[in-house]
């Protein structure tokens, strides 16, 4: 082979590092940034626009519609990328409607309702306790989405506030802005043309949180993520549960381009995708520079795809000729220049050749896999001699890497283009797209990503002015943040561990309004909040659904008639503490055959004997100074 | 107003004191200091319909924001980023072996833009640029389009449907191959009554059409209906007044529905047109038109087409309700009227207290027709002493004519005679299939939701 085509970045010929092997100085080294955009859904009773119930989900339909997206012109006179893409894939899009959760406003067949009022307090409020500006007056704007997962084609969208801050260690991570906004569709399945979508969830109230790329380390981007979601839990005005709150992630390194990971389900994955994001995009960046080196420019790139159909018809590559026998079109496209780079690995298990192929999964709608051969690969695909025939017809030498792709003409046709399309995108870098996190930890293409230019506002509903009355109401009566609640237990005097957690416990309501009964008595607030967050209570630390239980309870700790042993005790009423005398007596009925002649183990045993019968009813302090005496 | 910019858009008292004061005007990059915080972006002009409290700034995220002037406690301008809004316009191609449609904007949605300064929907209209939304148009016709007026569904009148007519006419007289009329929905059927009338015996087809949702949205129907219209214009053997709307609410076919039978049942949804107490002509999707019925008019090469296209606009339509007073008719009478269409309960009636109102009325040689609000079926006086008492009042039952196509048709005759015989014979006498002699079993198809039949069917087809 040409020497002109060795690797000469060291990065693509070593194996990529795994996570927990690179230190946060690497991550410096490489540019790592991170921001989120966390999706919440408040707790509200309605949707967003429409009068339909939120909550509630559906498994069954009572209806479909279909429809098809069609890209408009931007206000610019352009159409957005994404648009196009969408265009391109020809996608029937089906909606599976269910009598009790979506009416014709889902369906877009009617206009929107006035916004719920609910869900706007619940969103400002939250807007405010992440310490952002709250705006004078919202508005409604439509942000397009050609997917089909919103039927209108828009979500609607519109911001609370910006700038805000949250503490994170011992700096602030800041907030860009917060937005309120309606949920989407959920996908139940996407082969070929044909998309469907369930749209219970459309239309349900979300409140979305954007970071700043604030985060230089994997761990860091989840830490936040833990940060925004308890602050979110801890205002108790979102819904908890599966899928009631989704992370998209935004990660770039240097030279690279913010690349959005949509809908991670779990924060626990965020470490493991931003690792392997990073890494893909210091590959992409490396085989940019291999391609500057071999003097490869966007326009040596071939839009040409070449008919192989006639070579390949009985070939013995299995998933090829099964095609053929089907009907489909063979093209080859030569990628002259990209020798040895199809190979690279851009993620654990994935090499370059995946981008490629997930283009014409994506875009082509080839989606039944293997949807491209590659000619220099080391799997078995078409055979020697056919190979030489297809670069034949493509009147290119052995050495030169040729993709092969098959399916319905049409189809073929927009995969070559695609083929193209994301060569050229290798000589600039890294395309600006939106990628899907993968069960595995590493992305996979999505779609293209929109621009800026997809935001217009909505015609039918007019700005909301959000008057100084309603946000001063909300502030007066806002639920306080895991911070402030950690700050706060802490003066009560609660220990350092304990107050942390409670802070962002569920417990903290019933804390707080307990803690105000203590006096400076021996029941502390640190035995409070330790009491609240021990799980063996016969109640709930809840202030709604067992108040007046604790409250009881605690008046009768503080005045020294219950031991809080006794609460531990598995019963409904706390025990009352014994008469010392009557404490002496089941003391000193107590079993002492053959206690072992170590004395400090005879002390553990003969507790161990004794407290089962005491536990709540007297001070264990005290049996114990009773034991040790005994022993002496 | 004169044609200075104003560099204040939108804006008034007291939030325009306060840009002037602080001398940020309209596409001002700023930071405004405000009690509820800082906040950056680039001021934008203010919709008129907008409240005058509150600075509308788009953020660097594409979003917009509104900020409370009398929060704001300075402004720091920053620079100027005027944004100029244009669509592309590309010439529309020509193939000499394709067909010559001719389409007509009116206005309304099928036609709109939005305005993206002020957000809301303003009509507008150019081949170049329906071309550059729907290029799909050109594989099927050489298209000129002509725009008539640029005016919603509901500001279409007497004068605008006379001066559709007039331009159709004369259109069609020059050897074009169909017509398109792009319009507003909501008076749609209005529109198409009245070109029904007014264009009779036409060579070629005239197809109205319209959208549900506007073309500045992905999930428009405007690109298929204008494509379903224009296919049946350019290729259809149906030379009628028509209207070409979709036929379900999921993107698959166009209905085509008789000019005089149709009428938009629901305010929002995009199957809103239907043909009433009859089926449709036919339906039009990707392959062509598909007929349901066989008595409409071909196709004709003569390029002749009647042209009557006259309105008295001194006619009313009233819808009864069961506590009206004699006096609306009288008001009516009063004020000049020559004609008036009821719409009646059931069969077409109205109370007892009206029965001296419309003596006054044929007193003064004011033409009253009775037509029903049930929407389907006929008129039938007879079947009940309240009936032919109105009856004897001179009022005239109009069969099975739609409410609004009665007073359409009605003020079109008044154009032409004031004759009670003869006013009479024009509306009774069909011009196409405003009145029919027998109304088919399926002109009458209501489905009801929740009869679990009708829902298995619905359940088994896309909406």
């Amino acid at each position: 082979m040409d020497n002109s085509y060795l690797i000469s970045d060291s990065w693509l010929q070593q194996p990529l590092p795994l996570l927990g092997q690179l230190a946060p100085s690497d991550y410096a080294d490489l540019g790592f940034m991170c921001g989120l955009e966390v999706h919440q859904q408040l707790l509200t009773t309605r949707k967003l626009f429409c009068r339909c119930p939120s909550g509630l989900y559906s498994t069954d339909h009572h209806a479909e519609v279909l429809r098809h997206m069609r890209p408009t012109l931007s206000e610019m006179g352009e159409y957005d990328g994404t648009a196009l893409m969408e265009f391109k894939t020809r996608k029937e899009i089906i909606y599976l409607l269910n009598n009790a959760t979506v009416c014709t406003y889902e369906m877009d067949d009617a206009p929107p309702f006035e916004i719920d009022d609910l869900a706007l307090d619940r969103a400002v409020a939250i807007t405010m306790m992440l310490g952002c500006n709250v705006v004078g007056e919202i508005h409604i704007t439509r942000k397009q989405y050609l997917d089909g997962s919103i039927p209108t084609g828009f979500q609607r969208t519109a911001i609370t506030g910006t700038d805000g801050d949250v503490p994170f260690g011992d700096r602030q991570v800041h907030i860009r802005q917060v937005s309120i906004e309606e949920d989407s569709c959920r996908e139940v399945s996407d082969e070929g043309h044909v998309r469907t979508y369930r749209t219970d969830r459309l239309g349900m109230p979300l409140i979305e949180t954007v970071t700043d790329p604030d985060m230089k380390t994997p761990w860091e981007a989840m830490e936040v993520g833990q940060i925004l979601r308890r602050l979110a839990r801890a205002s108790g005005l979102v819904r908890t549960g599966a899928g009631a709150a989704r992370q998209d992630v935004n990660v770039s390194v240097t030279g690279g381009t913010r690349i959005e990971i949509k809908g991670v389900p779990s924060l626990r994955m965020i470490p493991r995708l931003t690792h392997n994001e990073a890494l893909r995009q210091r590959t992409l960046v490396g085989i940019r520079g291999e391609l500057i080196r071999r003097g490869i420019t966007a326009d040596d790139v071939q839009d040409q795809g070449h008919d192989v159909t006639p070579i390949v018809r009985g070939t013995d590559c299995r998933f090829i000729r099964r095609a053929v026998d089907k009907g489909a079109t063979v093209m080859a496209v030569p990628l002259p220049g990209f020798q040895g780079l199809l190979e690279v690995q851009t993620q654990p298990r994935t090499s370059f050749l995946k981008e490629f192929s997930d283009r014409i999964r994506v875009i082509a709608c080839i989606d039944e896999l293997p949807n491209l051969a590659l000619s220099t690969q080391d799997v078995p695909t078409l055979s020697s001699r056919e190979w030489e025939r297809v670069a034949k017809v493509c009147d290119v030498g052995p050495d030169v890497p040729i993709l092969v792709v098959w399916g319905a003409q049409k189809d073929v046709l927009t995969a070559v283009g695609e083929v193209a399309i994301r060569a050229r995108e290798a000589t600039a870098g890294i395309p600006n797209e939106t990628r899907q996190a993968l069960e595995d930890g590493t992305t996979g293409f999505e779609r293209v990503l929109p621009g800026a230019d997809r935001m217009y506002p909505d015609t039918d509903l007019p700005p909301i002015a959000l008057a100084d009355a309603r946000v001063d109401a909300l502030r007066a009566d806002l639920p306080s943040t895991p911070w402030e609640r950690t700050a706060r237990a802490r003066e009560l005097g609660v220990g350092e561990d304990l107050a942390e957690r409670l802070g962002r416990h569920r417990a903290w309501d019933l804390f707080d309004h307990l803690s105000g009964r203590l006096d400076a008595g021996r029941f502390t607030a640190h035995r409070l909040a330790s009491l609240l967050l021990d799980r063996s209570c016969p109640r709930p630390a809840s202030l709604r659904a067992a108040g007046p239980w604790w409250e009881t309870v605690v008046d009768a700790l503080a005045a020294g008639e219950i031991l809080p042993a006794a609460v531990w005790s598995g019963e409904e009423d706390p025990a009352r503490p014994l008469a010392e005398a009557e404490s002496r007596e089941i003391y000193a009925a107590a079993d002492r055959d053959g206690l072992p002649t170590d004395r400090a183990l005879a002390e553990h045993v003969l507790m161990g004997r004794i407290m089962p019968q005491l536990r709540g009813r007297a001070d264990g302090a005290a049996v114990r100074t009773w034991v040790k005496e005994e022993l002496a | 107003m004169s044609g200075k910019k104003d560099d204040f858009e939108g804006y008034r008292t007291p939030t325009r004191d306060l840009l002037e004061r602080l001398t940020a005007p309209v596409w001002s990059q700023v930071t405004l200091h405000t009690s509820r915080g800082d906040f950056s972006g680039l001021i934008l002009p203010r919709s008129e319909t907008a409240d005058a409290d509150h600075v509308v700034l788009k953020l660097a995220t594409g979003y917009n924001i509104g900020i409370r002037h009398d929060t704001v406690t300075a402004i720091e301008v920053h620079g100027r980023k005027e944004a100029h809004y244009q669509i592309p316009e590309k010439a529309f191609p020509v193939d000499p072996k394709k067909p010559r449609v001719k389409l007509f904007g009116t206005g309304g949605t099928i036609a709109s833009r939005l305005d993206y300064r002020t957000g809301a929907v303003i009509p507008a209209f150019s081949p170049g640029e329906l071309y550059g939304s729907v290029p799909e148009l050109a594989d099927i016709c050489n298209m000129e389009t002509e725009k008539l007026y640029g005016v919603f569904s509901e500001n279409m009148g007497p004068d605008q449907w006379i001066g559709t007519a007039e331009a159709i006419a004369a259109e069609i007289k020059m050897g074009v191959a169909g017509i398109v009329v792009g319009h507003g929905t909501d008076t749609m059927h209005h529109t198409a009554a009245a070109l029904s009338f007014m264009l009779q015996d036409s060579p070629v087809p005239i197809v109205m059409v319209g959208s549900q949702r506007s073309s500045d949205r992905p999930s428009s129907d405007a690109a298929i209906n204008l494509i379903n219209a224009t296919r049946t214009a350019a290729t259809s053997d149906m030379a009628e007044v028509m209207v070409c709307m979709f036929g379900p609410t999921s993107d698959r076919y166009g209905l085509l529905h008789r000019g005089t039978r149709v009428r938009k049942m629901h305010s929002s949804y995009r199957s809103t047109f239907r043909t009433l107490s009859d089926i449709p002509l036919g339906k039009i999707d990707g392959t062509g038109v598909t007929p349901f019925r066989d008595d409409y008019h071909r196709r004709r090469d003569d390029g002749d087409v009647k042209l009557n296209a006259v309105f008295d606009d001194r006619v009313s339509l009233v819808y009864y309700y069961p506590a009206m007073k004699p006096d609306i008719i009288d008001s009516l009478v009063e004020n000049g009227y020559k004609g008036i269409v009821i719409a009646g309960t059931g069969l077409g009636h109205v109370n007892k207290p009206l029965y001296p109102a419309l003596d006054r009325a044929r007193e003064a040689g004011v033409h009253v027709y009775m037509t029903v609000q049930t929407m389907w079926g006929y008129v039938q006086m007879y079947v009940y002493e309240t009936g032919r008492e109105i009856m004897g009042k001179g009022v005239v039952p109009a069969a099975n004519m739609l409410p609004e196509v009665a007073y359409v048709k009605l003020g079109w005759a008044l154009g032409q005679s004031h004759d009670p015989d003869e006013v009479k014979r024009i509306m009774l006498t069909p011009v196409n299939g405003e009145t029919t002699d027998r109304e088919p079993h399926n002109g009458y198809l209501l489905f009801q939701g929740g009869i679990p039949e009708v829902d298995e069917f619905i359940s088994s087809h896309w909406k």
